[in-house]
């Protein structure tokens, strides 16, 4: 057993793969809890999508793949921002048509210029092959900040998401901690995209969160949790994925999912009504 | 409304639109610092957009607000709005509100003891690590109403605080709110119901777009006041000493017959 999991440390790449998958699971369970409880789980799967094109763009002229990404899911959120405030179109539908449109013109620019199909396998279903030195201090940077960001704004971050008109009129700015979740989901998305993948992120995003609904009522417990399970998850799948030899994102949604099923079957129907509440949130306030 | 001293709120001649359309018109309204006043109305009278603009999330179109300064106000919003399934229990949907001062995640023992503190106030101590949705509807008004009250509040708001709750529990938070008003603390609530609520306020202001009566309910539960507010006629008895608004709506009268005779 223990051959199992020291066999692939032998290798530099795969060591640096485990430290990001680790931390990159840790980040999003994190984040994660904050996207699923305010309903912004179609945001984190657009954001990812959108960024993919700016990613591929960024590779083909040869600039700095996390400034040249990060611009490039900035305008795609204001482009959301944009199309939405005309209000005939919904914002689930305008995330759909930007971020799918972002995500399909990289596709295309990858097609065009003939760059080699591991490369796109890899930005889409995530790859550790690829990752450097610098990628393991991107991500580490990221998920220490984040840390630091939601223990300094916690209580606000969390008023702000249970009940944003309370929270806005008790003197808490509201918007600035919009903006601010905003800026950790688009960050983190960016920085974990190269070992997760853009299909799957969404996924590591929504399952620790999930997981660790079904097993608290308390919102500081369940933060915790998640963040333990994400960085689980990392880890078991990336161990996994060397042994089994397929792709790391797709094996660290995996695990999560398998962790899924066992708690959902574990915690019973108190763990479901739980999970199931994820989705009810946010009802429209009536105008008297 | 006020108590001859600077009142705690003055709204004068405010307009509130959605998309052009008035749903508050020309309302002048002021607040003393012992009040308590309810705002009654139908559907759609624009009940909860005034309560809005006294709370301060609401700007009018036209009209002045004037707010004495550093006024500190608790609100606590209608529990239909609340998301029950959100994982947080009793004591940390009380310290929401508690989001200056100290940057830590968790509550000082100073804190807790102040939330307990409330919660015993308010009939719920005990129930600090139950989740918000184990709790009967009472109770569940009730955590709100502590998390109002931790800020130390000297204005209450309440947007429709006895809906969807047994006549008990009315009587309760009905008490609970008097109370806190003997205390000192100047209580606005918005209410639909006439009989149950209205009728045992001190205050009442009726609306229907615009202000169609104020005064004591026995002032403003009468047959025209009511008349213009709901646009409907309503006979008024006397019940004990306080109004008691009897709905006159013909089609009504119809069903209860229709129902009567198929029995």
């Amino acid at each position: 057993m223990l051959d199992w999991l020291t066999e692939p440390l032998e290798f530099a790449f795969f060591r640096h793969g485990l430290v990001v998958a680790t931390l990159a699971g840790a980040l999003c369970g994190l984040i994660g809890v904050y996207v699923t409880l305010r309903g912004m789980s179609y945001i984190g799967h657009g954001l990812s999508h959108a960024i993919f094109g700016g990613a591929a763009a960024s590779a083909l002229v040869s600039f700095n793949f996390y400034l040249g990404a990060g611009l490039w899911g900035m305008a795609s959120a204001l482009a959301i921002g944009r199309v939405t405030r005309r209000r005939i179109i919904g914002s689930d539908a305008a995330i759909g048509v930007i971020t799918t449109a972002s995500f399909a013109f990289g596709i295309a620019l990858l097609g065009l210029y003939g760059q080699v199909r591991r490369s796109l396998d890899a930005a889409i279903f995530g790859s550790v092959l690829g990752v450097t030195v610098t990628d393991v201090w991107v991500v580490a940077g990221v998920t220490g900040a984040a840390g630091i960001v939601v223990f300094v704004f916690y209580r606000k971050l969390l008023f702000t998401t249970f009940d944003p008109e309370v929270a806005d009129v008790s003197g808490v700015s509201t918007a600035r901690m919009d903006a601010l979740l905003m800026l950790l989901l688009s960050v983190s998305i960016l920085a974990t995209m190269k070992v997760l993948g853009v299909v799957l992120i969404a996924a590591i995003l929504v399952i620790p969160a999930v997981v660790a609904r079904m097993l608290t009522n308390s919102f500081a417990r369940m933060l915790w949790l998640s963040t333990l399970i994400g960085a689980l998850c990392g880890f078991v799948g990336m161990i996994v994925s060397y042994h089994l030899d397929i792709s790391s994102g797709a094996t660290i949604v995996l695990v999560g999912a398998a962790l899924f099923v066992v708690v959902f079957a574990v915690t019973g129907s108190g763990g479901r009504r739980r999970a199931a509440g994820l989705e009810a949130h946010g009802a429209p306030v009536g105008v008297g | 409304m006020s108590d001859g001293v600077e009142p705690l709120l003055r709204l004068e001649q405010v307009t509130c639109a959605y998309d052009g359309t008035p749903v508050v018109d020309r309302a002048d309204l002021e607040i003393g610092s012992s009040d308590f006043v309810g705002i009654v109305g139908p559907s759609g009278s624009g009940k909860t957009t005034l309560l809005r603009v006294v709370l301060g999330t609401v700007t009018p179109v036209a009209g002045r607000i004037w707010r004495r300064p550093g006024l500190r106000v608790g609100y606590v919003p209608q529990v239909e709005t609340v998301n029950w399934s959100f994982p947080v229990t009793v004591s940390e949907a009380v310290l929401m509100s508690r989001t200056t001062g100290r940057r830590l995640p968790w509550p000082s023992a100073a804190e807790r003891a102040e939330v307990a503190s409330v919660l015993d106030r308010l009939g719920i101590g005990g129930l600090g690590g139950r989740h918000i949705r184990e709790l009967s509807g009472g109770q569940q008004q009730r955590v709100f109403l502590a998390r109002a009250l931790l800020s130390q509040p000297q204005l209450l708001l309440l947007d429709e605080p006895t809906s969807g709750v047994d006549v008990r529990t009315r009587h309760d938070i009905l008490h609970l709110l008097a109370e806190l008003n003997l205390g000192g603390l100047a209580v606005v609530l918005t209410t639909h119901d006439l009989n149950g609520i209205a009728a045992h306020l001190p205050q009442l202001v009726c609306l229907n777009t615009e202000i169609t009566g104020r005064g004591t309910p026995q002032e403003v539960l009468t047959p025209e006041v009511l008349e213009r507010t709901y646009g409907a006629p309503m006979e008024v008895l006397e019940h004990g000493g306080m109004p008691l608004v009897v709905d006159l709506y013909r089609e009504r009268e119809n069903v209860v017959r229709f129902r009567r005779d198929a029995s």
